[in-house]
């Protein structure tokens, strides 16, 4: 749910990182925070643990530049990936203008990108969304790692739908700005549609 | 009030009538900083001390605030706490929800009290509420004429295109 500012002639969109614990939702968001001008970037805030496992969120303002003479401003939100933060996941997807679905390639982590995947429909549907009218991009995360599920397998499992999907690796940013890229387009077509 | 699902505008017209109400506020209230955030969020007017605050991240966490006791609250079986407070050494922030929407929040320090801030907030909770109505009403007039005056409607793959050069 975008917020339109005629007064200071603003659009700012909200952007949720979801997927399995560990996938890298944070990840994508400190490489796009480290390799973003000063100008363009607010404060990172992370909620996390004493472990560095997200607790609540983590929150980026980004702004991107000018359309048509409003200031175009991006807020792009983490969701604790554990299974048991469900109560708090929920709520970051409230006003949610668009999703990137971050899953982990690795073998031992199919069952878990499906399950988190079913549990983004089933959290969108209980706020009254539906996954399939919103902005909806797949990312599939740690290409790097030896022991990846191809990703016609993870496609086939994951995207039956055919969204827009990308290979990366978060940790060397591979893929990261491009997941960003290929989301808030979405998000601004949506836009234009009146979305 | 606004659907869930419905953008959130903001007209030049609502701002002016928003700032004159919170800078009333401020001064009736004695507080340092006031700023209105949607529950999404999204920051919708400041006022105050606000130059050494960051205002965006200020505004994420009140809105993840409220989120989670609103969360708290439905466990327990009620529909939202509609009154936050945090009383710090200097500084104290009190938050409260306006037209179950839209978050008002208060900081002040001991040039006021507690009491004097929920009594100036009580008071002005009710006028913010009949502009964020007019305002509810303007943007869903205009909704029903899609892109009619909407500044999106004319954006091309280009423009999107130039914003990531």
């Amino acid at each position: 749910m975008s917020f339109i500012n005629y007064a200071s002639r603003e659009i700012n969109c909200k952007i949720v990182y979801y997927g399995p614990g560990l996938c890298g939702k944070t990840t994508n968001l400190q490489f796009i925070y480290n390799k973003t001008a000063q100008e363009a970037k607010g404060k990172m805030i992370s909620l996390a643990t004493e472990t560095e496992r997200t607790l609540f969120f983590d929150f980026l303002p980004l702004a991107l530049g000018e359309i048509r003479g409003f200031k175009t401003r991006f807020h792009l939100y983490t969701v604790p990936g554990q299974v048991f933060y469900d109560a708090s996941r929920k709520l970051i997807l409230k006003g949610v203008d668009g999703v990137v679905f971050v899953a982990d390639s690795q073998e031992e982590r199919l069952d878990a990108n499906i399950e988190s995947l079913e549990n983004l429909k089933d959290n969108l549907e209980e706020q009254g969304y539906q996954l399939e009218k919103l902005p909806f991009i797949i990312q599939y995360n740690k290409r790097d790692l030896p022991n990846c599920t191809p990703v016609e397998e993870l496609r086939k499992l994951l995207n039956p739908e055919g969204v827009p999907d990308l290979e990366a690796c978060a940790t060397s940013g591979e893929g990261i700005f491009e997941t960003l890229k290929m989301v808030a387009k979405l998000v601004l077509i949506d836009l234009k549609k009146g979305g | 009030m606004l659907g869930p699902q419905s953008s959130l505008v903001m007209y030049d017209e609502e701002y002016k009538r928003i700032m004159v109400l919170i800078e009333k506020l401020i001064r009736e209230s004695n507080s340092k900083v006031i700023f209105l955030v949607d529950k999404n969020g999204q920051l919708i007017a400041a006022t105050g001390e606000t130059e050494h605050l960051d205002t965006t991240s200020l505004a994420s966490l009140t809105a993840g605030n409220i989120a989670a006791t609103g969360g708290l609250a439905k466990l327990i079986g009620e529909k939202e706490f509609s009154i936050l407070f945090h009383e710090g050494e200097k500084d104290n922030i009190h938050i409260s929800i306006i037209g179950g929407r839209v978050i008002l929040v208060v900081i002040f320090d001991e040039r006021s009290s507690l009491g004097l801030v929920r009594l100036r907030v009580k008071k002005a909770s009710k006028e913010l509420e009949v502009v964020f109505d007019d305002l509810a009403r303007k943007s869903e007039s205009h909704a029903e004429s899609p892109g009619v005056d909407s500044p999106f409607a004319e954006i091309t793959d280009d423009d999107i295109d130039n914003l990531f050069n």
